[in-house]
């Protein structure tokens, strides 16, 4: 078990004849992905990394069971791209692509949660991974061994440094999700957390948040009221000046929104211990952990 | 991106709003003239990317020509929070009878551009809505229908807003018509005046653009000014680094957002203050740290560089090879602390060897280091 993919995880590549998109889908063939096939528009029956490339996801799902997609469609189409794959019924779908539109994931988003049985992920994101299973993602597999702690994260470099410092202390991880660190995402860290408290395969949770919104402090309430399971916080951001966007567009302190002591307030609240640097975060979990 | 005001009442105006006429000026002689086309009061007001400008004497009535030239004088110059004005606007002026507040952001819990509207305008929102949050309506707009006249209109009776109805809740549909129209990230109204004869006016706007929509609006994008940001920021963009000027003295070098933010915290926490947030993305090649060094070192406040990289597959030689380029070159003189979790960590340690630069195993330690090394902060 694990949440979301596994070994068995039929995956898409939409922009699989793309630069980035043919790196990452090698890269994850590589990680033990199965690709069964790409997509991108009018490139349809040619063979790329030895899959076939379709015009559309409806052809893709047409010829080929999936169960994810993964999209490096460039921004003007990704929000685009993504309602393809929801459209044509791929219940899990990863946008990666970054610099999109606002407004165009504000739609896209609505629309995705009216169909009711798709999950975004995204965009901004790294992906997930189950390690030794399935990357659906873009991050380094070394770093990742499998194991016990569930990782959930806004941020990319972060999270591999984080994930790695728990593979070194030989806790691995269960499955990792990145979930984005723009303003309008699929999923947030309060959609996760009950999937990973149903999954036996976890045993604790890494929540690396960042300054920026509330999502910290509704992952707080979600924790005080339902988990079971040990969670560990962590938030980055905490020295950034108020109003100044540090580098993703939702780290940004809007008046007395998304500041770090609401989130610390909050994961107190909680009992959520949350860690100053990434070492404490490996010490925290052991102290939950043994 | 931040538009002045002028160039957001340009906007609105377009889309149907309406502003009171008014003309940029760049010298006092020119608000004169403009002055004299309206021939009554006029209201001058400084043109910066920033608030606060009417307690910092950036906005002045005028009742004749004249009296413009002198106050346009005053204004041109003056420095309004670290930004000097260049241009002012000259506005024709209204007699207020009430002053509302109409707004549009993004709203990440609802995931909708959300309408925020009050009966207290001309003053500072976040504070209306800190002390009197009773005062300030907030409507999450549905994106598949935008905002219709028939909740405008509901929302204008439920705010207790006075004035044409009709007028005001046109207002608000055009607004966000307006906001989807450019890709806004903001568009304020405030205040949003009913005139002493029932007109509704914006008499002043904030606009703040999505930068990621930037590429579909080419009409838009000249109103991008250089001169308004900060030049490292402005040279870092041309790099492709994302970089925000801070108010440290250690220059801070990283990839990937959430590490950079990281890397800031860890130089506060040990007890100094980071001179910038720089990102430098993707891929960690030689060239990428010397260009990323060189846009860091340029800020005379840097005293040293903390550069941290995280990357399964980036060669930490390859950095150490632009910090090397950098010293070569006469750019880089000041101590560096590197951390580079990545292959080939030892050929990296012999390229280095005997130049001040010090590699450490963690991020702690590289902090600690550049911390003693550039004094903490003062």
């Amino acid at each position: 078990m694990s949440i979301l993919v596994n070994k068995n995880t039929n995956v898409i590549v939409q922009g699989i004849t793309g630069r980035e998109g043919a790196f990452h889908a090698e890269a994850m063939m590589k990680a033990g992905t199965k690709v069964v096939a790409g997509v991108t528009p009018g490139k349809g029956g040619q063979t790329t990394l030895g899959v076939p490339v379709y015009d559309t996801v409806k052809e893709a799902t047409t010829h080929h069971h999936v169960d994810a997609s993964i999209i490096f469609v460039p921004a003007p189409g990704a929000a685009d791209a993504a309602l393809e794959a929801a459209h044509a019924g791929v219940p899990l779908v990863v946008l990666i692509t970054e610099g999109i539109p606002t407004m165009d994931m504000v739609k896209a988003v609505a629309e995705i949660k009216a169909l009711g049985n798709v999950r975004l992920i995204g965009g901004n994101c790294p992906g997930l991974i189950t390690p030794d299973e399935c990357k659906l993602g873009i991050m380094p597999a070394s770093v990742f061994k499998k194991g016990r702690v569930g990782l959930i994260s806004r941020s990319g470099t972060v999270t591999y440094e984080t994930a790695k410092a728990l593979s070194d202390a030989g806790y691995g991880i269960s499955t990792c999700i990145g979930i984005g660190g723009d303003p309008i995402i699929g999923t947030t860290f309060k959609d996760l957390l009950p999937l990973f408290e149903n999954d036996p395969e976890t045993e604790a949770v890494v929540l690396c948040g960042e300054i920026g919104g509330s999502d910290e402090e509704d992952a707080a309430a979600y924790i005080k009221e339902h988990m079971k399971k040990p969670v560990v916080g962590f938030i980055g951001g905490r020295s950034a000046p108020k109003g100044k966007k540090m580098g993703h567009a939702g780290a940004i302190i809007m008046g007395n929104v998304g500041t770090p002591e609401s989130k610390l307030a909050a994961f107190a609240d909680a009992d959520v211990p949350v860690a100053e640097t990434i070492d404490e975060i490996v010490e925290l979990v052991r102290a939950k952990l043994g | 991106m931040n538009l002045h005001e002028y160039q957001a009442k340009d906007i609105l105006a377009k889309y149907g709003i309406p502003v009171p006429p008014g003309k940029v000026a760049f010298t006092a002689d020119e608000a004169k003239q403009i002055a004299s086309e309206y021939g009554d009061l006029v209201v001058i007001k400084a043109q910066v990317h920033t608030g606060g400008r009417g307690k910092a004497g950036g906005v002045k009535l005028a009742r004749n020509p004249e009296e413009a030239r002198e106050k346009a004088a005053q204004i041109l110059g003056l420095n309004i929070k670290g930004f000097i004005t260049k241009k002012v606007l000259v506005a024709k002026g209204i007699n207020i009878a009430k002053e509302y507040y109409a707004g549009m952001i993004l709203d990440r819990v609802t995931q909708r551009v959300v309408l925020m509207l009050s009966k207290e305008g001309g003053m500072d929102i976040e504070e209306v809505a800190a002390t009197r949050p009773y005062a300030l309506i907030k409507y999450p707009i549905n994106p598949h229908t935008g905002l219709r006249p028939f909740e405008a209109r509901e929302l204008v009776k439920r705010a207790g807003m006075e004035g044409n109805l009709n007028k005001l809740a046109d207002v608000l549909v055009k607004l966000y018509q307006a906001y989807v129209g450019i890709d806004a990230s903001t568009a304020e109204i405030n205040p949003l005046v009913i005139s002493d004869t029932g007109e509704v006016v914006a008499a002043d706007a904030k606009i703040v653009l999505d930068d990621n929509a930037l590429y579909r609006h080419p009409d838009l994008m000249p109103l991008r000014e250089f001169e308004a940001e900060h030049p490292l920021e402005v040279e870092a963009s041309n790099y492709g680094f994302s970089y925000v000027k801070l108010d440290g003295n250690v220059g801070v070098i990283g990839n990937g957002a959430g590490l950079v933010m990281y890397t800031l915290d860890l130089v506060q926490r040990t007890g100094g203050k980071a001179a910038n947030f720089l990102d430098i993305g993707g891929g960690a090649k030689a060239d990428v740290v010397y260009n990323a060094l060189k846009v860091v070192l340029k800020d005379p406040d840097v005293k040293g560089v903390f550069i941290n990289i995280f990357g399964g597959i980036t060669r930490a030689d390859e950095v150490a090879k632009g910090v090397i380029r950098a010293m070569d070159e006469g750019i880089l003189t000041k101590p560096v602390a590197m951390r580079v979790a990545g292959t080939a960590e030892e050929e990296a340690k012999a390229l280095l060897k005997g130049r001040p630069v010090y590699m450490y195993p963690t991020s702690v330690e590289a902090a600690k280091a550049i911390i003693s090394m550039t004094g903490g902060a003062k």
